[in-house]
């Protein structure tokens, strides 16, 4: 299990603060362009969700212009989450812990993290998280391909696009509330914006939030890499 | 002088006429909440097309194309006097011909229906609509599309009981049968409606239409159609297109007319239920967590933490192997 327990350019800087290398760059900039496209879908989709909403589609350079680029964003989305999720699937499967984890979530709210078990490099809200976002934007892509009618008119009838498109806009809903708790966990979680920023976090990050994850790094002298 | 026409068929009229039909006059707007009551009430108009009386020549469509300046694609002979193979852009109005062998007389009936836009009282396209504006109804019942305030998204096909909008591939606006709502406006009555030869097109206030077809519907079952009848469909509040069949009790055979259309069910959940519970949801949920981050303790690293940390690593680089 040991190697699934790690991705590549995990690594260990010892010193006075220890520091952890959790994303490599290629992971952030992947991260970002999903963050990006999911923010700019958000706003283009929601322009067309709710009448109150649809000033939004200014941004985009109107109306037309808006209903051109969304499902083009949506593609780039796609396959950027979908780079993402073959580089982290595996060690977002869920295991024992997670469950204990999850039994454990009041002390997490309350302050006592220290009460809860042990987590390698994901907890459960974290994958909660990932899986969510995985089978939303599956379900999102294929319904919006059925509603993109300027080249899938003829894919599907017409009944079957009312439910594709009323399925698109529950699905987008749940991902934005989604998307707010992920936002709001990173910013709530001192720190853990940094990881991808700069890809790093502290030690006493990691010792706090993913101690299994840390003492694996810390077992194996060749995750260790230079003084931070 | 009445508000609206009440006639297709009187030449037009040779002083200057005032637009009759303005913003004014409208009564729903598409994805616009807050529209000021109309400060009055037209006539409702309405188009009669007698499928019964209809010889299928399509001059209706053609006087549709001239007055709407399109130019639909010049299409191959498929074998039926369908022409184009359906509603386009360019074609907002379609001779639907059907060949039906009555199961009671043995007999072939050439059922011919001129399909377009039908003017629910009840607009599913409307409804479907998210651009402000794009799709307006008039208090005289027209149903109308603003093509410059159309962003093309298609939801308009899938709001329709009646699969009537078609997007243009070139400018990527939806269009369909205005019911003539230009020359409606200055006193004419819809192009086809003036072009018909038999009358079987009639256009008028709706009151009158519905008196015209009962004349018509007693003739028709003086003539053997016991179940000829008034196509008004209720589903969608009435229509301001409507047909006297004379087989009123199976709409679906003049090439799938639907026998109760109304506005799906899906189309009401998604632009019901799912756009305020929605926008809700999302409203509580980043207002909640903008509340919590200000107000809530943030879980920060403790310097034991760090220090733990320090301890299970090790000391300095010194100690890499």
């Amino acid at each position: 299990m040991s190697d699934v327990e790690l991705e590549p350019g995990d690594a260990l800087h010892p010193g006075k603060p220890v520091i952890v290398d959790r994303y490599r760059g290629a992971t952030r900039l992947n991260h970002w362009v999903t963050a990006i496209s999911l923010v700019l879908l958000a706003l283009s989709g929601l322009s067309m969700f709710h009448p109150s909403l649809f000033f939004l589609t200014a941004i985009f350079g109107g109306g037309q212009a808006t209903r051109t680029i969304h499902p083009w964003i949506g593609v780039v989305l796609f396959f950027s989450f979908l780079l993402l999720f073959l580089q982290f699937w595996r060690l977002n499967l869920w295991n024992r812990t997670d469950v204990e984890w999850v039994a454990h979530a009041k002390d997490l709210v309350s302050g006592h993290e220290e009460k809860m078990p042990e987590v390698g490099k994901y907890n459960a809200g974290q994958k909660f998280i990932f899986w969510s976002m995985s089978i939303l934007i599956s379900i999102l892509i294929v319904t919006g391909i059925m509603i993109w009618d300027e080249y899938f008119f003829d894919l599907t009838s017409i009944e079957v696009k009312r439910f594709a498109v009323l399925i698109h806009a529950v699905a987008a809903v749940i991902i934005i509330l989604v998307w707010i708790l992920h936002v709001y966990a990173g910013i709530w979680v001192r720190g853990s914006i940094n990881s991808m920023i700069t890809g790093s976090v502290s030690g006493g990050w990691a010792w706090r939030h993913h101690r299994k994850w840390l003492k694996r790094l810390a077992a194996k002298p060749a995750n260790r890499g230079g003084p931070a | 002088m009445p508000d609206s026409p009440t006639t297709a068929v009187s030449n037009p009229p040779v002083q200057e006429f005032v637009n009759n039909l303005g913003a004014s006059d409208m009564i729903s707007r598409s994805a616009t909440g807050d529209l000021p009551p109309p400060a009055r009430r037209l006539t409702e108009v309405a188009k009669l097309i007698d499928v019964s009386k209809c010889i299928g020549c399509k001059a209706c469509q053609s006087a549709c194309i001239e007055w709407n300046d399109t130019s639909p694609a010049i299409e191959d002979n498929v074998g039926i006097y369908m022409n184009p193979h359906d509603l386009t852009p360019e074609m907002f109005t379609l001779m639907r011909f059907s060949e039906w062998v009555n199961p009671e007389t043995d007999n072939l009936e050439w059922l011919i229906r001129k399909d377009g836009c039908m003017h629910c009282t009840d607009p599913g396209c409307l409804k479907a609509c998210p651009a402000p504006g794009a799709i307006v109804q008039y208090s005289n019942g027209i149903v109308d599309f603003v093509h410059e305030n159309c962003i093309g998204c298609g939801y308009c096909v899938k709001g329709c009981p009646f699969n009537i909008p078609r997007i243009s591939k070139t400018d990527h606006r939806a269009y369909k049968c205005t019911l003539c709502s230009d020359r409606v406006a200055v006193g004419q009555g819809p192009a086809c409606a003036k072009a018909c030869p038999t009358q079987a097109i009639v256009f008028g206030t709706k009151a009158d239409m519905i008196k015209h077809a009962e004349g018509r519907i007693t003739d028709l079952k003086s003539r053997g159609y016991a179940n000829a009848g008034l196509y008004d469909p209720p589903g969608v509040g009435g229509t301001h297109v409507m047909y006297v069949l004379h087989h009123a009790d199976k709409p679906h055979i003049y090439d799938g007319l639907p026998d109760n259309p109304k506005i799906s069910a899906v189309v009401q959940t998604w632009k019901g239920v799912t756009k305020y519970v929605g926008l809700a949801a999302m409203s509580f949920a980043a207002a909640a967590s903008v509340l919590h981050g200000v107000f809530a303790k943030p879980n920060r690293v403790a310097p034991e933490d760090d220090a733990n940390a320090e301890r299970l690593v090790g000391g300095g680089p010194e100690e890499r192997t």
